[in-house]
């Protein structure tokens, strides 16, 4: 992007008039963004405006707070801080956010692209689709197809789904797993359906590094560990916090594949964007759903903040 | 060594195998299921092959509603996508003006937040402005959260493309606006694909959101209507289901392997021709 501002110099020199054509490229630059950013300003900090607002009064959809809301003031956050259910949706998010993101498609998506990067290109070719596929289906379709693959158990009337039938074929114990292990449930299916994002991003980093360094620390002595630990991390930790911070933000406003797999009413995975949205819509409470999606927004500007400045792009 | 190179490179296909597999298992039910005529949740090879599942729901006109209104929104998404970003990355890419850095850096910064955290909100604001359970609310607020991501893609792919050519445009009498159109355009068309692609997919795949902002029945796109269809009835057809969740899912897998390796690029920051 360096280079484009030295190509533009001459250019602009060249013009006859630079000063009046500066003025007429500023109007022209204005009439083209504008519709873009009237668009994102209305829609997009609209909703956000508007959750600032109305998470200060006791809007709901029934009763008092729906015909005319009164203003509340912090009431809605204090009441936050006394929720014991809150806490728990809060818990239960950071649990699914270190458990199925930071730990499950970081570290299985890392592992993924250092092993794939010497194989035969057929195997990599159809190893690549089937984890991309996971992740490219749509977010309501991944949570049946989990759903199916979790179903059953010993007192279930269903159809075994699949991993029991494997569980049982291996002669072990079948379970409701969705009931009796919902916590590892959805960060098995999360990661399951994630880990392609952090993979190709991997891949993409790990050609960047010339093979050269790690060919001379190999005659150097340095063992497999060694050279990733001191070669291969430190050349993509840019790539590495890049993608912490994505998947961060992409776990944190999950709800769907959650939603559609559990029917929305566990409290053992019922994440903050789950519990705001029955506060909203099952409660009435849109105030206070609101006050918490602030709550979330707030966590995630401040690390699209870091992310920028992460990826320290010159513009 | 060799033998161990070999060993290690063994022992690598050998684990790769293993998460292949994990990847693929919980795949095979909708495709098996989709073509077995008396499918339930288990995993079976269907006694015959038989389309009668796409077949019913295609006749008893389960698909072809909320699938046109998942392509309402989809296309009209796109194409507001598409001239948006398109016009407002243009000048961003070629001219200098004074507060053009902080702009990037808020097309940056509101490109990654989690826009999707605020329907609750939206729901209270369209019912001021009247949107609620319209199909041109939900695209707005599609519009509003795939622009600056959009924004920040078309502006690196017109970065990538030489000014000469414009500047021979304007030589040869062209307005900016028509060497944006006739130069600028057809040059740029990976990237716009990529950029039509990618906002198509934000409105085609979404669920939360028509969840939220739609109503009526009629108006229900394939994300939702999928899930209230078949979420709520007792007796679920589940061959029904999974042909219904392969004709959803697979404009999705097509388009999305088109453009995922520039996805990547793009938000690593390594998108620069």
């Amino acid at each position: 992007m360096q280079v484009e501002t030295k190509r533009v110099q001459p250019l602009r020199m060249a013009t006859p008039a630079p000063r009046r054509s500066r003025h007429k490229r500023l109007r022209l630059a204005i009439l083209f963004m504008a519709p873009a950013f009237l668009v994102i300003a209305l829609f997009m900090f609209g909703p956000a405006l508007w959750a600032l607002y109305i998470s200060f009064t006791n809007m709901s959809l029934t009763g008092a707070g729906a015909a005319t809301p009164q203003w509340v003031g912090i009431q809605n956050f204090v009441q936050i801080l006394h929720d014991a259910e809150f806490f728990n949706a809060f818990r239960v998010s950071l649990t699914y956010l270190v458990g199925s993101a930071l730990i499950g498609q970081a570290v299985l998506g890392l592992l993924l692209a250092m092993l794939m990067r010497h194989r035969q290109r057929a195997f990599k070719a159809v190893l690549g689709a089937i984890i991309i596929v996971a992740w490219v289906i749509p977010d309501v379709v991944a949570g049946f197809l989990w759903s199916s693959f979790l179903a059953g158990g010993p007192q279930s009337v269903l159809a075994p789904g699949l991993l029991n039938s494997i569980v049982a074929t291996f002669g072990l114990p079948q379970h409701a797993w969705l009931q009796d292990y919902p916590m590892a449930s959805i960060i098995v299916a999360n990661t399951w359906r994630g880990t392609a994002f952090s993979m190709l991003l991997y891949a993409s980093a790990l050609e960047g590094i010339p093979p050269e360094l790690l060919e001379a620390a190999s005659i150097d002595g340095a063992g497999l560990w060694a050279r990733i630990r001191y070669i291969t991390l430190p050349l993509i930790k840019g790539s590495i916090a890049t993608d912490l911070l994505l998947i961060t933000l992409a776990t944190l406003s999950d709800f769907t594949l959650v939603y559609v797999l559990t029917g929305g009413s566990n409290l053992s995975t019922e994440l903050l964007t789950i519990y705001q949205y029955r506060q909203a819509f099952q409660f009435y409470q849109i105030g206070y759903g609101s006050a918490i999606s602030l709550l979330i927004l707030v966590v995630g500007a401040i690390l699209s903040l870091l992310y920028i400045r992460v990826l320290r792009v010159d513009l | 060594m060799t033998i161990r190179r070999g060993l290690t490179s063994t022992s690598a296909y050998l684990i790769l195998v293993i998460f292949g597999l994990f990847f693929l298992v919980p795949l095979l039910w909708p495709i098996l299921a989709s073509f077995n005529p008396s499918a339930t949740l288990s995993v079976t090879i269907p006694a015959h092959f038989s389309l009668i599942n796409y077949q019913t729901i295609i006749t008893n006109g389960l698909v072809a509603g909320p699938f046109g209104n998942s392509l309402i929104l989809a296309i009209s998404t796109m194409l507001l996508v598409i001239i948006l970003a398109g016009l407002a990355a243009y000048p961003l890419s070629r001219y200098q003006f004074p507060f053009k850095g902080p702009l990037m850096y808020v097309i940056l910064f509101a490109s990654a937040l989690p826009i999707l955290a605020l329907v609750t909100p939206l729901y209270a604001l369209y019912a001021s402005l009247n949107l609620v359970d319209t199909l041109q609310g939900v695209v707005l607020f599609f519009v509003a959260s795939a622009l600056p991501f959009c924004i920040w893609l078309m502006k690196n792919f017109f970065d990538s493309i030489p000014h000469e050519l414009e500047e021979a445009a304007w030589i040869d009498g062209a307005s900016t606006f028509q060497a944006l159109i006739y130069v600028l355009f057809p040059l740029a068309a990976p990237g716009i694909a990529v950029v039509g692609v990618w906002s198509f997919l934000v409105a085609w795949t979404n669920f939360f959101v028509p969840l939220i902002i739609l109503q009526s029945q009629n108006l229900l796109p394939a994300s939702v209507h999928i899930y209230t269809f078949f979420g709520s009835y007792g007796q679920v057809n589940y061959g029904q289901l999974a042909a219904y969740a392969m004709l959803y899912a697979l404009p999705a897998v097509i388009l999305y392997t088109l453009v995922s390796r520039f996805f990547v690029r793009g938000v690593s920051g390594g998108l620069k021709g």
